[in-house]
């Protein structure tokens, strides 16, 4: 055989990988892989641009995906340098060192996202909080529908946003009994919240300190019990000669 | 390749695979010889088309149709294939980090004629890849390289000299 047809065979099959390799790195499609969480398995997903969503492990979870984001997606280990911090992240409540990417929600939902992303584990807060957080104290609703839409729940914590009344309200990621599991798992005391709001209270002071809190603060939660009052409303609070605590900073 | 071109023009992220799937083992293992290397090879053919994809999705329609795919691409991988060379210690690509590591394909013979291409020097070598494994023409060949056509040939002709007198070598 002449020396140029045995060069002409030296052409085997594309190796394995390669296509979805391509496909990954061109963000034609995400990675995805499965991670324990408090409230069981979910799927993380992921791009060159940071960790895109995550969503419950189940049967259907590819075909949300798929609607939601128009990318296909791969199983595939996440980046080296990041994998380390996903299971992190989970359990922190918080993207730490993870890159992640908002590019499927607006500017105003990503800020949003960003703000509710600060909120200590074990804490939570009203959605006017948030909108007042990011400087549009009028846009209540639309915080509430950016929290609602969060592509990354677990990892940016919307369980930790709840309703103005302060009864921990709806969540996304498997529906209420979730939200219930996460804050008991980080220590919030969801029944203590449910409690406090049937009872209508919104903030708590400390009566040496003379500041009112969020009921869910570390700076109120270490305060000693005898100190602690209930306030209904800001207006209570004020008017009693409180100020408002420069860590979780009450609005509302 | 022309009418994936127009098809590549209405739809980007629908025909790449496509693409990707009809050109990919070429470019595979037109790289596996000139870098004689599986790991070099696979990752500079999925660093390739990441970039050529980027590139595309940033040309308007009329410019991706006029665009001759296969020397096109291959001008993206020898660009590479040169930094690669010169930067080994540079940070691995988003890619190279989820890589878990596939089987080496490599064909039975393959080592013998990394060997024998082993004698011919760069352009050579490049040419004679390019004309008789991947099955480019030589015009195609000027345009990947930036040489010109009469070199082109040169370089091959006397590229597969020194293969013959090598395996007679051999035997």
């Amino acid at each position: 055989m002449s020396i140029e047809s045995q060069l002409g065979n030296l052409v085997g099959s594309l190796p394995d990988g390669v296509s979805e390799g391509v496909a990954l790195g061109a963000g034609l499609a995400d990675g995805y892989d499965l991670y324990e969480s408090a409230i069981g398995d979910v799927a993380v997903t992921f791009n060159p641009g940071g960790v895109s969503s995550v969503d419950i492990a189940d049967q259907a979870f590819e075909d949300r995906f798929v609607d939601r984001f128009g990318r296909k997606l791969i199983r595939a280990e996440a980046p080296s340098a990041w994998s380390r911090h996903i299971p992190a992240a989970i359990e922190a409540g918080t993207p730490g060192k993870l890159p992640i990417d908002l590019r499927s929600v607006t500017s105003f939902q990503a800020e949003v996202l960003t703000r509710t992303a600060m909120i200590p584990k074990g804490e939570v807060r009203p959605y006017a909080w948030l909108a007042h957080e990011v400087n549009r104290p009028g846009a209540v609703r639309a915080a509430g529908s950016a929290v609602a839409r969060n592509p990354i729940p677990l990892i940016i914590p919307c369980h930790r946003v709840v309703r103005a009344d302060g009864h921990i309200g709806n969540y996304s990621l498997g529906g209420t009994g979730n939200k219930h599991d996460l804050l008991e798992h980080e220590g919030a005391r969801p029944d203590w919240l449910e409690d406090l709001a049937s009872k209508h209270v919104r903030l708590q002071g400390n009566t040496s300190t003379k500041i009112y809190c969020h009921p869910t603060c570390h700076a109120i939660r270490r305060s000693k019990v005898e100190n602690v009052v209930d306030f209904r409303s800001l207006d209570q609070a004020k008017s009693a000669g409180f100020r408002a605590c420069e860590l979780c900073r009450p609005c509302c | 390749m022309k009418e994936i071109g127009h098809a590549l023009a209405s739809d980007l992220d629908g025909e790449f695979p496509r693409v990707v799937e009809e050109m990919g083992k070429r470019i595979y293992w037109g790289l596996r010889r000139l870098s004689g290397n599986h790991q070099e090879a696979e990752d500079l053919t999925q660093e390739t088309f990441i970039r050529a994809y980027q590139a595309l999705a940033s040309y308007d329609r009329d410019r991706i149709r006029g665009i001759n795919l296969q020397p096109w691409v291959w001008t993206i991988a020898l660009n590479l294939g040169r930094n690669h060379l010169r930067d080994r210690s540079r940070r691995p690509t988003y890619v190279e980090m989820i890589e878990t590591g596939k089987p080496d394909p490599e064909l039975p013979d393959g080592h013998a004629w990394d060997r024998r291409l082993s004698h011919l020097n760069g352009h050579q070598k490049t040419a004679v890849v390019l004309r008789h494994v991947v099955g480019m023409g030589i015009s195609d060949i000027s345009e990947s390289t930036g040489r010109p056509e009469g070199t082109v040939k040169a370089d091959i002709h006397r590229g597969l000299a020194r293969l013959k007198q090598t395996i007679e070598e051999e035997q």
